[in-house]
């Protein structure tokens, strides 16, 4: 099986996906004659010509509105923000259009588009270009919102994504665009709400998504040689969320840790703290714990920004308080 | 106008009761001092008399409910009246756990003089619907200290059959987490009920044929069947051996009652915090027993005096003698103790009691007997008063009449000593260089040594010895 980047199997993805139906077109800053701010679209301008692969100005309100309503009218629009920092802007067509208007013209209208580009931080650029969405997004009923961590979930999700009827905000990642996988050369889908156990173990679960995946797999083997099994879920979607997937592993590890790249307060992983302590508290030995990165603005200073987020060595710290090993 | 009644403190050390009977119903008038219940309480079964007159207009615990002190049990005042306010008072009080304000402050204003009982005419007062005063209590708190757990220790424990009040935990604040009750689990013996070997079927191998009576072996079943239904067969079949069903539970939990309570606390504090030692000496009491029949040849049936009775007067008067070990140790002082009071151990359905003979240095023979036997046959009938099981300077138990030769008994705190007393047994003994048989008895006395050194517990002892071998002593 080849073994590829993240960048590249997302975009196959697109390519099979604009192959498969010619609703489907691309639009963001720079993805045609550039090949992508990252490279995601790399050879796409190519294949599907200008008219399905349009390089927007700098005016994500604008082109984002245009996604919603080409999906309206039924096009299936990839609107690619260079980061998910400048999907701000564009707020208000996201939340007040995308996610409203099947609801408000009583099903006469779906829209399925996807937002999709890298979030969280990336390496210094500072903070207001290293913020983590998701909370917000997960927040929207109307809304999906997906955050892969491999290549291989990546393609699968994303290809999900695009056939979806509904708008669906992919969130990517700047440092896992070359993080590498196995993935398949047939065709495949991965639905969305279905989760990933991307480790297994049985003393401690580890909950988390996109970047932190890595993160919480480097902690488990550093647990490892402690004599402490962790397992590490992964639920590749925040809405709709497996919760299944996260509870069954409570109950059979009987510990909980969250790990997200956002912010603390209101943090996705605290929604996922009261469904555990819903469905698993006969379960639970410990109380649930989260790391999160530190509730402030992203430093630009290298070493600042790496203290503020989740490292290996908090997850860690997390694992012995729920294990009771401090 | 109607108050809420709370349970008062009908023991000094007492936090809750349990409401055993209620005497007096809901509509029932009642006059001060009237008895309205009973209450168990940690020492013994209480009167829960009523200081004011009124009628019982509504009972608010069920018999057999654990009430906190000064939580509400009745509600008491003058026919008819309306008690909406005060039933939102109560529940109020039931969830914010406090305590009866005796008597209530605000009640609900009287109804119309001519409201018919019990139904009230007057309405309700805005601030207190009737429906909320309908609504049920708030959940009742816990009974006892909160035991700090996970779920998962809780959840566990119950499926391994711990008791999680007995493990200690090692989780932040003492909390039992996952580890503390599989090392529990561990550690604890095996939760099989231990059957007496005879009863067990027993293998043949097992046993030579001389330990175990033929007749009593567990005969095979079948060859049990046709011997059990011939009737006329002189030999009764041996009962089959006591066989649990798969699905009969390995335990039964029984909450602890005030009494056990009271006795588990005390009796571990006192094993815990006194530093006991142990003297033992048997004598002779042929002297004793004869005198005793005397005695009971002299009272001709109008009472009777127990080798108990000789013996609790015997260690009151040996107290009088020594009066060192009729002493407390109280921490910054040793309490002597001017009047002599004996415990006397009483074994009840629910446990130890220890009722308390007053002054029985100075009483006599026949006045200890009488009231030994009331204090001993109320405290089996649950019907001592606190006072008649409090303030005992020093203890007497005996296992005599259960066959025990000698035991150790823990002292009673905080007395200094407690005698433990063996049953009567035929010895051989030598006497002028001949071997011949006397009666003897064992005693043990458990001292304090905080209190008590082991010399003085020594002449303790021997001054009680010569009283009961020269039983007229206790006349005198």
């Amino acid at each position: 099986m080849p073994i590829i980047s993240m960048r590249e199997a997302l975009n196959q993805a697109m390519n099979e996906e604009m192959e498969r139906d010619p609703d489907v077109f691309l639009m963001g800053e720079e993805v045609g004659y550039y090949n992508g701010a990252y490279k995601v679209s790399q050879g796409l301008l190519q294949t599907f010509s200008e008219r399905r692969v349009i390089d927007a100005p700098i005016a994500e309100m604008g082109f984002a509105g245009i996604g919603v309503g080409a999906a309206m009218v039924g096009l299936r629009p990839i609107i690619e923000f260079m980061t998910f920092n400048f999907s701000l802007v564009a707020i208000d067509q996201i939340v007040n259009n995308a996610a409203k208007i099947y609801q408000m013209s009583a099903g006469q209208f779906c829209v399925p588009i996807v937002f999709r580009g890298p979030g969280g931080p990336a390496v210094q650029v500072a903070a207001q270009h290293s913020q983590s969405l998701e909370s917000f997004y997960a927040n929207v009923p109307g809304l999906k919102v997906v955050m892969p961590a491999t290549a291989y979930d990546s393609k699968g999700l994303l290809k999900t994504a695009i056939r979806d009827d509904n708008p669906v905000v992919f969130i990517e990642s700047e440092t896992l665009y070359g993080v590498t996988s196995e993935v398949p050369e047939e065709e495949y889908l991965i639905p969305m709400g279905k989760g990933d156990i991307k480790r297994e173990g049985q003393h401690v679960t580890l909950v988390a998504w996109s970047k932190m995946v890595h993160t919480c797999l480097d902690a488990a083997g550093e647990l490892a040689t402690m004599d402490i099994e962790a397992e590490v879920v992964d639920p590749r979607s925040l809405r709709p969320l497996d919760n299944e997937i996260i509870t069954d592993s409570v109950r059979k590890t009987g510990r909980c840790v969250i790990v997200e790249v956002g912010w603390p307060h209101c943090g996705f992983g605290a929604e996922i703290a009261f469904q555990v302590q819903r469905d698993c508290l006969d379960h639970l030995d410990a109380p649930v714990e989260r790391v999160t990165s530190d509730d402030v603005p992203m430093p630009y200073a290298l070493n600042l920004e790496n203290e503020v987020q989740p490292q290996v060595k908090d997850v860690v710290a997390a694992v012995k308080r729920v294990l009771y090993l401090e | 106008m109607a108050q809420i009644i709370g349970l008062p403190k009908l023991s000094p050390t007492m936090e809750e009761g349990v409401l055993v009977k209620w005497i007096k119903g809901e509509g029932d008038a009642v006059e001060p001092g009237d008895l309205v219940a009973e209450v168990e309480t940690d020492k013994a079964n209480m009167d829960f008399n009523l200081e004011d007159e009124g009628v019982l207009l509504k009972l608010l615990v069920e018999e057999g409910d654990t009430v906190k002190l000064g939580a509400p049990v009745a509600i008491l005042g003058e026919e008819g009246e309306d008690i909406a306010s005060l039933l939102t008072e109560v529940d109020a009080m039931r969830a914010g756990g406090g305590q009866a304000a005796v008597p209530a402050a605000e009640s609900a204003p009287p109804a119309a003089p001519s409201a018919a009982p019990p139904a009230p005419t007057a309405p309700p007062a805005p601030t207190a619907p009737a429906a909320v005063a309908a609504q049920p209590a708030a959940a009742p708190a816990p009974s006892s200290g909160r035991v700090l757990a996970s779920p998962l220790a809780k959840t566990l424990a119950i499926e391994l059959g711990i008791d999680l009040r007995t493990i200690q935990g090692t989780g932040p604040g003492g909390r039992i987490v996952e580890r503390d009750v599989r090392a529990a689990a561990q550690g604890a013996p095996s939760a099989a009920p231990a059957v007496p070997a005879v009863a067990a079927p027993t293998p043949a191998a097992a046993v030579p044929a001389a330990a175990v009576p033929a007749v009593a072996a567990p005969t095979p079943a079948v060859a049990q069947v046709p011997a059990a239904r011939e009737t006329s067969l002189a030999v009764v079949p041996p009962a089959a051996p006591p066989r649990l069903a798969e699905t009969d539970s390995d335990y039964r939990d029984e909450p602890l009652s005030g009494v056990r309570k009271t006795i588990a606390q005390r009796m571990l504090a006192a094993k815990r915090d006194i530093p006991h030692f142990y003297l033992t000496r048997s004598f002779d009491v042929a002297a004793m027993l004869a005198f005793r029949k005397r005695l009971n040849e002299l009272l001709d049936g109008r009472g009777k005096v127990s080798v108990n009775d000789l013996i609790v007067k015997a260690v009151a008067l040996a107290l009088r003698r020594v009066p060192e070990c009729n002493a407390s140790f109280m921490d910054a002082v040793i309490r002597y103790h001017n009047r002599v009071h004996i415990g006397v151990a009483v074994a009840s359905d629910r446990g130890l009691i220890t009722p308390v003979v007053r002054d029985a240095d100075l009483k006599g023979l026949s006045v200890i007997a009488a009231e030994v036997r009331d204090l001993a046959q109320r405290a089996r009938d649950r019907r001592l008063k606190v006072h008649e099981i409090q303030g005992s300077t020093f203890t007497v138990s005996n296992l005599g009449m259960f066959g025990i030769e000698s035991f150790q008994a823990i002292v009673n705190p905080p007395e200094g000593g407690i005698l433990a007393v063996g049953t009567v047994v035929d010895q051989p003994v030598v006497v002028d260089g001949e071997l011949t048989v006397a009666r003897r008895m064992t005693v043990t006395l458990s001292c304090d040594h905080r209190v008590i050194d082991g010399a003085l517990g020594a002449r303790y002892l021997a001054e009680l010895v010569e009283l009961l071998e020269k039983p007229e002593s206790l006349a005198l």
